[in-house]
């Protein structure tokens, strides 16, 4: 088993056609996840061949679903047009939207997060601004490249695209179960604890990393979520000590204000919540392998 | 991006948010004319994105044009928490009868607006949250529905505004919501939001922030960007299109993606604490795609910051290469040529990372020395920082 997609996703890309969607459905598709097509209203109707894979384009998620029995979306569509391609998903009642988009305004990511919440959220979205989530031999759905590890037991959630390739190098050994990259930005769909929930009734994830960084209290917040609901080992780490307040850590969520947000207070918190919190990714890694090796 | 109080005010007047009328000047002569102009006594603020003008001397009365060019004299130059007054705001004075709070921001935790309001102005909201908490109303808004006249009634009983200015102050409040929106603000704030004896409501300060995301339906924001405070560093590295921050460290850092260059100051400062206490010079990503081009940009930033005493590349091969970035390095360093004078220490994993480390090892360059994890080549870094303090 794995959280959120497995060798049951059918996927589709909205945006497939765009060079980042094209770059990156070749590249899921190498990994063996099951791309049934892609959405663009202005190519339906085409075919487009990826290396012998010859995938149709529909008009709409609706079309595509009907047409394919579809169940994840991955979004890879230009910023400007991002928030109606998630309401657009939301709509068609898909089970997980995969928002990849960088530079998303915050206000849009605040629309479609409030047409989600208003229609019962029907979707689980995963991101904006984020490298996606990939159950290793399973599916891949964004943009994680499939080749750093293999299938394994160990979870992993990250706010931060880099630093989960870096964990999944560390532990390559292990291999993971899913890992998921949430996103940087303010508002985000799936969170720290939305993975940490799922993760703890995966019965094939036996540990838990959750890598975090400055900005917002998703971490204090996942914390609290922790210490009541998770029994499986969690390690954690916390990106930006040393930042400055008031400058924007390249994520557009990465910024401490006043005294909120900062790594310091995110990892005191977790670690009265019972993580172990590394300084560093690799001594964070070095904390999993113990776990690993006394669950033998 | 965070405005100056005179930009927020304009915007606030864009929208018919009511504000005193008032403009900037960038010299006391300047100062002068506009108290001229008005014709009553002025009030002369500094204009500086940090709080504390008040206490730092950065906010004067003056009765006089001439007192007014005094005052702007005074305050121009002045260092306020390390930022340079380089223009004041001239504005009528008012009278206060009461003053109020009002701010709409992002709420991330709840993922969506919040409406903040207090008839205990004039202070810190900080310090009113801490010590008097049911005296700051918050109320959730929803994204799509947003603040009609209706909500702002709402929001107005709930922070208990008096009867007499309930109406007006709902009026403001609809009028605050505009200007979030449609200038994609993620801070609206008005402390104080004023009633003057005559009962009229005044928005007598005004603090902006603007989404830079939002950039591509808003090109008459550029306009906002004070290149005179902008560090020469970042305003050059932006227009490279690189992602930088200037820091108070010596080890220049290069990384690729916005998490891991976190991490990577974070370790060098750790690293630090062993070598003279070196810090991180710089925050700088260069994204997912480390070409010859954009590598070669950044070291030429990088290598262009006097601060910097040694280089710390690190980069996790994902999507990019480590062959490419390899390659970038060299070619950036014959780009750069005689130039390129400080130590560079490269950590590469990840996607082709022996061909990538082949690549450094054939190129044999006497500044470079590769380290292969990134604890250690962030104590080779530190180290190299502090031979060359």
């Amino acid at each position: 088993m794995a959280i959120f997609i497995n060798q049951d996703s059918k996927v589709i890309v909205q945006g497939m056609t765009g060079a980042e969607g094209t770059k990156h459905t070749k590249r899921m598709l190498a990994s063996g996840t099951n791309i049934v097509g892609g959405v663009n209203p202005r190519k339906a109707g085409e075919k487009v061949d990826f290396d012998g894979n010859v995938l149709p384009v529909f008009a709409t998620v609706a079309e595509a679903i009907e047409a394919t029995g579809a169940n994840v979306t991955v979004i890879f569509v230009p910023p400007k047009f991002a928030k109606d391609a998630v309401i657009e998903a939301i709509d068609s009642g898909i089970g997980l939207a995969v928002v990849i988009t960088e530079g998303i305004p915050v206000h849009d990511t605040a629309k479609f997060w409030a047409h989600a919440v208003a229609t019962g959220n029907k979707t689980r979205i995963i991101g904006p601004n984020c490298p996606g989530l990939i159950s290793p031999g399973l599916s891949n759905a964004g943009i994680i490249p499939a080749n750093i590890s293999g299938a394994g037991k160990v979870g992993l959630v990250s706010k931060s695209g880099t630093l989960t390739y870096q964990m999944m190098y560390e532990l390559r050994d292990f291999g993971f179960s899913t890992a998921i990259g949430i996103g940087g930005d303010p508002i985000i769909g799936t969170t720290h604890i939305d993975a940490l929930e799922a993760f703890e009734a995966d019965p094939e994830t036996v540990a838990i990393v959750m890598i975090g960084e400055i900005g917002g209290d998703a971490e204090e917040r996942a914390a609290a979520f922790i210490k009541d609901n998770v029994t499986k080992p969690v390690v954690g780490y916390v990106a930006g000590f040393t930042a400055p307040e008031g400058k924007t850590m390249g994520h557009a969520g990465a910024i401490v204000s006043g005294s909120a947000g900062t790594a310091q207070a995110k990892k005191e918190a977790l670690e009265a919540a019972g993580v172990k919190v590394g300084k560093t990714p690799s001594e964070t890694a070095a904390l999993m392998r113990e776990i690993m090796q006394s669950i033998g | 991006m965070d405005l100056y109080e005179y930009q927020a005010k304009d915007l606030f007047a864009a929208h018919n948010v009511p504000v005193l009328p008032g403009d900037v000047a960038s010299t006391p002569a300047e100062a002068k004319a506009l108290a001229e102009q008005y014709g009553t006594t002025v009030v002369v603020k500094a204009q500086v994105k940090t709080g504390g003008r008040g206490k730092a001397g950065g906010v004067k009365l003056a009765e006089t044009p001439d007192e007014a060019e005094a005052k702007a004299e005074a305050i121009l130059g002045l260092d306020i928490k390390g930022h340079i007054v380089h223009r004041v705001l001239v504005t009528t004075a008012s009278d206060i009868a009461e003053e109020y709070y009002f701010s709409f921001l992002l709420d991330r935790s709840n993922r969506t607006f919040l409406a903040m309001a207090s008839v205990e102005g004039g202070m810190e909201i900080e310090e009113v949250a801490a010590t008097n908490p049911d005296a700051l109303a918050k109320i959730a808004i929803d994204a799509i529905k947003g603040v009609d006249l209706a909500k702002a009634q709402e929001i107005v009983a709930a922070a208990k505004f008096p009867a007499e200015v309930a109406d007006q102050v709902a009026d403001v409040i609809v009028k605050l919501w505009e200007t979030f929106v449609s200038e994609d603000a993620t801070l609206v704030e008005v402390n104080p939001l004023v009633r003057d004896p005559e009962g009229k409501i005044v928005a007598l300060d005004g603090k902006v922030t603007i989404d830079e995301n939002a950039a591509f339906r808003h090109p008459e924001h550029a306009a906002l960007v004070d290149e005179k405070t902008e560090d020469p560093l970042e305003a050059k590295a932006k227009a490279k299109g690189l992602n930088y921050v200037k820091l108070d460290g010596q080890v220049g850092i290069i990384g690729n993606g916005a998490g891991l260059v976190m991490s990577t100051l974070d370790v060098v400062a750790y690293a630090g604490e062993k070598h003279k206490g070196v810090k991180p010079a710089n925050f700088l990503d260069i994204g997912g795609g480390a070409s010859a081009e954009v590598m070669s940009n950044g070291l030429d930033i990088i290598l262009n910051d006097p601060d910097v005493r040694s280089v710390f590349v690190n980069v996790f091969g994902g999507i990019t290469a480590c062959d490419a970035v390899a390659n970038g390095i060299v070619q950036a360093l014959e780009i750069i040529g005689d130039a390129a004078t400080k130590p560079l220490v490269v950590r590469l994993d990840g996607n082709n990372v022996e061909e990538g480390r082949r690549i450094l090892a054939d190129a044999n360059h006497p500044l470079v020395t590769v380290v292969d994890t990134m604890d250690n080549a962030a104590d080779k870094a530190a180290e190299l920082a502090a031979a060359g303090v």
